[in-house]
Formats: C-alpha cells, structure tokens, sequence
C-alpha cells in the first residue's frame, strides 16, 4: 500500500501512470458535463419564480464548489510537499492555483450575472458573493508569491506556506463574513440533509458538479505532466522520452 | 539563577529580542510616530473626501477608524523583518539554539507595542474628530488593541514571507489583507455593537479566539517563512 503512494511522489511514475489515467478522466468528464448542460439547460424544469434564469446555477454552483476545494487540494499538496519533500506534490500544487483562480472568477461572474434578473444589480455584498472574492485575493497571493522569487524552490516553499495559512483561515474567513451578511438564501445542498429543490433539478447539478471535478483531475494530471517535463528536462529520462518522439 | 549569562534560557532569549527591538524603536522614533501620522491623516481625508456633516460622518466612524488603523498597522508591517534582514542580525536569529519561532513572537510582541497599542489609545482621540457616538470609546481601543495583536501576527507571516524579496510592500499587502478580514469584520461589529447598545461580549469573545488562534499557529509560520526567505 504505502510503496504504491510512494511510486507516485517519483516524476517519472506520475508522468507514465498519469498519461493512462488522464483519457479516463477527461473522457468521463466531458461525458457528465455534455450530459449535465443537456440536462440541466433543455429538460430540467423551470423554477416557480426564477424561471428559465435559475439555469445559471448548472455553472455558477460547480465553479464554486470546485473553487473552494481546489484550494483545500492545492493546500493539501502544500502539506505534503513541505513535510514529506515530494516534489510532484509541489508541482500539482503551482498548477492548480491558475485553475483554481479561474473557477473563482467563472463563480463570481456566474453570480453576478444571475443577481441580474435576481436581484436586479450585478453585485451585491453578500456572504457568499464576498466570501469568493476574498478566495479570489487568496489565490492570486498564493501566484503572486509563488512568481516573486528569483529561485524556484524559494518560490515553491513560500506559496506552500501561504496556501496552508490560507486554508486554516478560509472557514474562519467564511463564518465571519457570514456573522456579517445573512442576505443570501440557505446553502444549494448539504451532505446531511435533503436538498430543497426537486430531484429533477439537482439531479442535473450533481452531474455537473461530478464532472467539474472530473475536469479538474483530468486538468490537474496534464498540466503537472507538463511542469515535470520542464523541471525536469535534463534528467535521463525525459532526454530519451524526447529522443523517442524524435 | 536566571541571569547566568554563559546558558541563556528561552525567556531570556525572548526578553532579549523583544529588549533589542523595543531600543532599536526608540532610536528611530521618527518611524514609530510614521504609523499614528498616517492614521490621522487618512482619517482626515474622509471628512473631506466624503462629507463634513457629524450624522454622516457618526455611521461610517467605527469602520473608517477600524479599516485605517488596520492600514496603517500593515504598512508598518514591511519593516518588521527588513532591517535585520539588511544588517544579517535576521540570520543570526536563526542560528541562535532557541526555537525560532518564540524569537519571532518576541519581535512581533514589540511591533504590537509600539504600533498596534500606540493605534488604539490615539484612536478615540480622531473618534472625536469624527463623531463617534458616545459610549463606544472604550471599546474601540478595546477592540483595536486586541485586534491589532491578532493582525500583527497574522502580518508578521507575510512579512516574513516577503522579507527577501526587494520590493515585497505591495505583495504584503496582497498576501495579508484578506486574511486581516475576520478581525476587521468583528473590530468593527464590536464597536458597531457598544454604539447600538448591544452586548459587545460576544464580538470581543471572538476577537480574543482570533487572537488566541493566531498567538498558537502564527509564530510556527512566521518561523517556517524567515527559515524559507533565508535559506532559500
């Protein structure tokens, strides 16, 4: 068991392993996703009050989820990287953060967008609304300081140390900002209890959120496929691999 | 005996650092005036920027004051590790046998002395300036010292962390106000809370968890940042 996690911390495992799983992913993704926008844009009912306007969650609600737990994983291979020296783990963790930025921004305009005919303003200061832009900041300190230092393992080290003092401050952020605004309506879905929305609209939701997540990983793979090329383009390997392709 | 001077304990090691830094303050006392300057003359800004009428200027007091000390506490903040970083005193710090991190908190300690302290007893004096309703000064400097205590160690991580890079205030900046937000939004609901005559207990309860949260976790990461910022 642990020799099998162990073989994944060796860029060269990571790199010839990943390039099996990485069709997998993407494949199943783009399946959940075609079939949720399907779903969820032409078959789902429309709601009582928001009419054909609450379509927006299909995206807004997965960007948002994928958002918050980007962050947690690229903390989490913070963790790892600083206390076990795994250097792949540092790698998923640089090319996460744009990803993870991204989707903040994708929720943040989703919601905005959606508070049009909702609300009738594009922005509004409410709990969730602030608490993704303050993500937002997170993400963009955790590049910014990454990008800052001359040398890369500096770079590396500081951006761990961030993402990991972000993380411990992210549910404090949340819960106050919270305490403050209590404007906007309960949470989409829990895992405790039943959501209120009908089971044929969150149905459609699950899939999109499951297939975001399968983008991430698929995303994940190859853009940390692509960073061990170029961090390690003069080990052996990564030579011959080339010589091959030539 | 505790003053044996061949063996220097932890609390003398951390006396020490927080002894040097507070003299190392006093002879610049320009710089330790530069925060409470600045404080006062943001704070005078808005009167003019936004309006001169007591019953405007009363709503936005608590928060104007709130978010200016908080300002004034971050820039104040990149000179935190920068001279001794300069000088190489930083890198002596490293080597000494005490934990790191209890020689950080003690120059946090100081910071908060002569800069987060200073901030909350000047800031009622500008709550007059700005018409602060009555019975909420004491809970400003309540609030803004403890809450100063939670920024000042949660500032000290990314000052830490961008010590060795040239021209890391902006990037500080960056890194440090979001997480500065907890402390801001329960500051000012403390003050907010005394002025609407609300029991203030519960927001100056969670300033203090802040403050506990941040006193336990931050001198860990501000060790790990100047270990990173140093040896690279």
């Amino acid at each position: 068991m642990w020799t099998f996690i162990h073989k994944w911390g060796s860029p060269k495992w990571f790199y010839v392993m990943s390039a099996k799983l990485q069709p997998l992913f993407w494949m199943v993704s783009l399946l959940l996703i075609v079939t949720g926008t399907v779903w969820g844009l032409a078959f789902a009912p429309a709601d009582y009050q928001q009419g054909d306007s609450f379509r927006i969650i299909y995206v807004h609600v997965p960007a948002a989820f994928l958002a918050q737990s980007i962050f947690v994983s690229m903390a989490l291979a913070s963790l790892v990287f600083v206390v076990w020296k795994i250097k792949v783990a540092d790698m998923a963790a640089k090319v996460m953060a744009p990803l993870g930025a991204v989707m903040t921004f994708v929720a943040l305009f989703s919601g905005a967008v959606w508070g049009v005919p909702t609300w009738g303003t594009w922005w509004m200061w409410d709990a969730r609304l602030t608490s993704m832009l303050i993500l937002l900041f997170l993400f963009l300190g955790v590049i910014a300081l990454r990008g800052a230092f001359a040398s890369r393992d500096s770079g590396s080290k500081a951006a761990s140390v961030l993402a990991m003092v972000g993380v411990i401050n992210i549910p404090i952020i949340k819960y106050s900002v919270d305490w403050w605004f209590t404007l906007h309506q309960p949470a989409t879905f829990t895992l405790t209890s039943r959501p209120a929305m009908p089971t044929e609209m969150w149905l459609p939701l699950l899939v999109m959120v499951l297939g975001f997540y399968c983008f991430f990983i698929a995303l994940t793979l190859m853009r940390t496929r692509n960073e061990i090329l170029r961090r390690e383009i003069n080990k052996r390997w990564v030579m011959d691999l080339f010589q091959e392709a030539r | 005996m505790l003053n044996t001077p061949a063996q220097g304990g932890l609390w003398i090691a951390f006396k020490a650092t927080l002894k040097r830094d507070a003299t190392l303050m006093f002879r610049r006392r320009g710089e330790l005036l530069n925060p409470l300057v600045f404080f006062a003359l943001v704070v005078t800004l808005f009167p003019i920027g936004i309006s001169p009428d007591p019953v405007v200027l009363s709503l936005i007091a608590p928060g104007l004051l709130w978010v200016t000390a908080l300002l004034a506490a971050l820039l104040s903040l990149d000179s935190l590790f920068r001279t001794d970083y300069d000088d190489g005193s930083l890198e002596q710090l490293l080597l000494t046998p005490q934990p790191l991190a209890a020689l950080g908190l003690a120059k946090v300690v100081a910071h908060w002395l002569f800069t987060g302290l200073p901030l909350a007893i000047v800031a009622p004096l500008l709550g007059v300036m700005l018409a602060l309703p009555a019975g909420s000064y004491m809970v400003l400097s309540l609030s803004l010292a403890i809450g100063s205590a939670s920024l000042s160690l949660i500032g000290a991580i990314g000052a830490a962390l961008t010590v060795g890079i040239a021209r890391g205030g902006v990037l500080l900046s960056l890194l440090i106000l979001p997480l500065y937000i907890p402390v801001l939004i329960f500051g000012v609901g403390a003050v907010q809370a005394a002025i609407n005559g609300d029991g203030i207990a519960a927001h100056l309860a969670m300033l203090g968890a802040l403050f506990a949260a941040s006193l336990l976790l931050a001198p860990w990461a501000i060790a790990a940042s100047l270990r990173i910022s140093i040896n690279g």
